[in-house]
């Protein structure tokens, strides 16, 4: 078994294609959802057929109808949208992948978004840009965002380390928690929007007090959309994480817990305090992803959220997946499952079907990563077999 | 009082009954963490069942005459439907972990990312909304077993027990309970429930001793998936008027939550489940509970936030469980892909 996993983890090219192969089956089944569905309803008929499939498939190529007709071309605005959505997803997926390697399972990411959500906000809204230049509030809101969520995340781990409460379980009950802890706090604070009389249960873009992410150019590149520096941010964090994780003893040690934690506090690394640091690590990016999602100014927080959890927190957990845990494939696998969300809205407004195809697509492909490790050894038989042509 | 407890039982019966569908998958050495999609897919399969029967005129005349028997035995079917599906769908999860040694956790993730999206695709393809209704009346006027079911006037009074639990009920509630008790039963005193369990403490000693391993997971995650399919259905009846739309309220992951909460044991959970749901109660209906029946809503009145009333079934679990969770044993082998050759 040792043996096996050393020869995987000598060949990563393996594990890229086993997880290419996971999204081209992933968005086949979802193909084939399209056609069965479209040939079971009398309305939807072969060309809606044929037009769902391709836009499964290449929705982001997608420029619209015309004459009947589905065009294709550069959309700089599903481009740049697609950026924009990213730049959460990335952080929550590097969240889950940072406790992943801990050998923990970070379900609680909605939550420490929620106070990450919370904390920004009321940072980013109550300090007074007349007196303070705005990116320094940018920045304390940011910072202030990620340390929320660090604090929020770091209970499971205590709990965890401490008091030998599965992680799980923790999260969930924190998870809940956080919404009604956040719905309290927003709705005995002056933050709701009523100045737009139109919106109830909404509270002020970051926009209404001059803090906004900066655009870096982005827009210029992709106009029409919301793109923004955040996702720049988010990239640079990948990096930091990736090197933390693997450049670094607190990497190092950080891994050993996961790999086995008893044998680590038997080598001397402190597991217990591990544990809660890499939660907390864990929490904080999770909230960044928050942050940065909401300081773009362009999105408003629906504030009432008690009976629900963000989704931007559960999808890191496939982001995380996808990526087998790798900070810089996190990056990609977050901007692919942003492309899925383009495609679906693309779905919605120029077919029959609807956004939610994409979401079954995700779970296939998150259901194939359960065993690429056979798919891996799989792939690596076929090849021996083939007599060691490489790909 | 009669609202307080059915209002506990409410959110007490789902609980405890996909709880101890978590406990039939663990105790037989799987983790299912697809309770919670599970559970959403028995609800879309119940209520689409439903509907599609309500098309049939032998309902339809039912509801229309007040043959309320008849209306039980579709509450019933509809039951029966939903543990078949919730068990078809746990397929997928026994069938990556026995067969493929696939991590368990992120199988049952996945899982619990196909069902709402599944259901959601299709509920707006069925209905053209996030919702799936059913497509005349409601639960209460087709299912709830009132006074005019036995055929007494609704002036007519019963007393605490018979207002309480014959009046304005659900017979759901009530299989439930059988079913929770028949199988702990056989959990404990079987010779079926025994090999489960050992499968889930020690698969090596129970494959050395003839027990089909692979056969017995795949019993306890059918069995599993069966309990938490049902469970979902009853939620969707009982909690959600009969609809579906792709959302359990997180009930699925609370099920686990009490499972671990009530150490892997049937007694407990459903002490665990009647703690939870009258914490659930109190957060939902806090302003309408008269404690002492003397006209005055205490609990209400003391002036606590109602955001505060909403976070106590989770604070609660999460105290209780500090308290409680040194001792607490989870089954030796869960989550541990069998493997012969490793014996």
């Amino acid at each position: 078994m040792n043996k096996g996993k050393t020869l995987l983890n000598s060949d990563s090219s393996r594990k890229v294609f086993a997880s290419l192969l996971s999204i081209v089956i992933g968005l086949a089944v979802g193909a084939l959802v399209a056609a069965i569905v479209g040939l079971s309803k009398d309305n939807i008929g072969g060309k809606g057929i044929w037009d769902g499939v391709r836009l499964i498939f290449l929705g982001l190529l997608s420029t619209g109808r015309e004459a009947g007709q589905l065009t294709w071309g550069f959309n700089p605005s599903s481009w740049g949208n697609m950026l924009f959505r990213a730049t959460p997803l990335i952080m929550t997926g590097l969240s889950v992948a940072v406790a992943f390697k801990t050998g923990l399972f970070n379900i609680g990411a909605p939550g420490q978004y929620l106070m990450g959500t919370l904390a920004t906000l009321f940072i980013a809204l109550e300090i007074p840009s007349e007196a303070v230049p705005p990116a320094i509030i940018w920045l304390l809101a940011f910072l202030g965002g990620m340390l929320a969520g660090a604090l929020w995340g770091a209970i499971p781990g205590l709990l965890k380390a401490f008091l030998n409460i599965n992680e799980v379980l923790a999260c969930i009950m924190t998870n809940w928690i956080a919404a009604n802890v956040v719905t309290w706090l927003f709705d005995i604070s002056n933050l709701k929007n009523v100045a737009e009389g139109t919106k109830t249960g909404y509270i002020y873009k970051t926009t209404f007090n001059n803090v906004a992410t900066s655009k870096m150019g982005l827009d210029k590149l992709f106009p029409e959309s919301q793109v923004n520096g955040g996702i720049l941010i988010a990239i640079l964090i990948a990096i930091v994480v990736y090197i933390i994780m693997n450049k670094t003893t607190l990497g190092y040690q950080l891994k050993a817990c996961g790999a086995n934690r008893h044998a680590a506090r038997y080598a001397g690394i402190p597991d217990k305090r591990n544990i809660i640091l890499s939660m907390a690590m864990a929490g904080a990016l999770a909230a960044g992803g928050a942050s940065l999602y909401w300081l773009s100014g362009n999105t408003e927080f629906y504030w009432i959220t008690y009976q629900a959890l963000p989704a931007a927190g559960f999808n890191g957990i496939p982001v995380a997946l996808l990526a087998l845990n790798h900070p810089i494939a996190v990056v990609f696998s977050g901007i692919f499952m942003a492309m899925l969300n383009i495609v679906g809205q693309q779905l919605t407004t120029l077919t029959a079907y609807n956004e939610y195809i994409t979401d079954v697509v995700i779970a296939v492909i998150v259901y194939l990563s359960a065993f690429s490790l056979v798919i891996q050894m799989w792939l690596g038989k076929r090849k021996a077999k083939k007599g060691g042509k490489t790909v | 009082m009669t609202f307080v407890v059915q209002q506990t039982l409410l959110f007490a019966i789902p609980l405890m009954i996909v709880a101890l569908a978590g406990v039939f998958a663990e105790r037989s050495g799987i983790i299912n963490l697809a309770l919670e999609g599970i559970m959403i897919m028995g609800a879309f399969v119940g209520v689409y069942f439903v509907r599609l029967m309500q098309d049939f005129d032998v309902f339809l005349d039912a509801a229309r005459m007040g043959n309320y028997w008849t209306l039980q035995g579709l509450e019933l079917l509809a039951m029966l439907v939903a543990a078949v599906f919730g068990a078809l769908f746990s397929l997928l999860l026994s069938f990556a972990a026995v067969n493929l040694k696939a991590d368990q956790t992120i199988g049952g993730t996945a899982l619990n990312l196909m069902a709402p999206a599944l259901v959601l695709f299709l509920v707006r393809i069925l209905a053209n909304q996030n919702t799936l209704q059913m497509t005349q009346g409601d639960a209460a006027s087709w299912f709830m077993i009132k006074k005019s079911t036995f055929g007494v006037d609704k002036n007519v009074q019963w007393g605490f027990l018979g207002e309480t639990f014959l009046n304005k009920v659900y017979l759901a509630t009530y299989i439930c309970i059988l079913v929770f008790v028949v199988l702990s039963v056989i959990l404990y005193f079987t010779k079926f429930g025994l090999r489960l369990r050992a499968c889930g403490e020690n698969p090596q000693a129970a494959d050395s001793l003839g027990i089909n391993v692979y056969r017995m997971r795949y019993a306890g995650t059918t069995i599993s998936g069966a309990l938490a399919g049902m469970g979902g259905f009853v939620y969707a009846l009982t909690a959600t008027n009969c609809t579906a739309n792709g959302d359990v309220a997180g009930f699925g992951f609370l099920a686990l939550a009490v499972m671990i909460f009530g150490n892997w044991k049937p007694l407990n959970i459903a002490l665990g489940a009647l703690l939870f749901g009258l914490f659930k109660c109190i957060a939902a209906g806090y302003g309408s509970i008269d404690i002492n029946g003397d006209g005055v809503f205490m609990l209400a009145e003391i002036g606590i936030s109602s955001h505060l009333y909403r976070m106590l079934p989770y604070l609660i679990t999460l105290i209780v469980l500090s308290f409680t969770s040194k001792k607490s044993r989870a089954p030796k082998a869960e989550g541990i892909p069998y493997d012969k050759g490793s014996r």
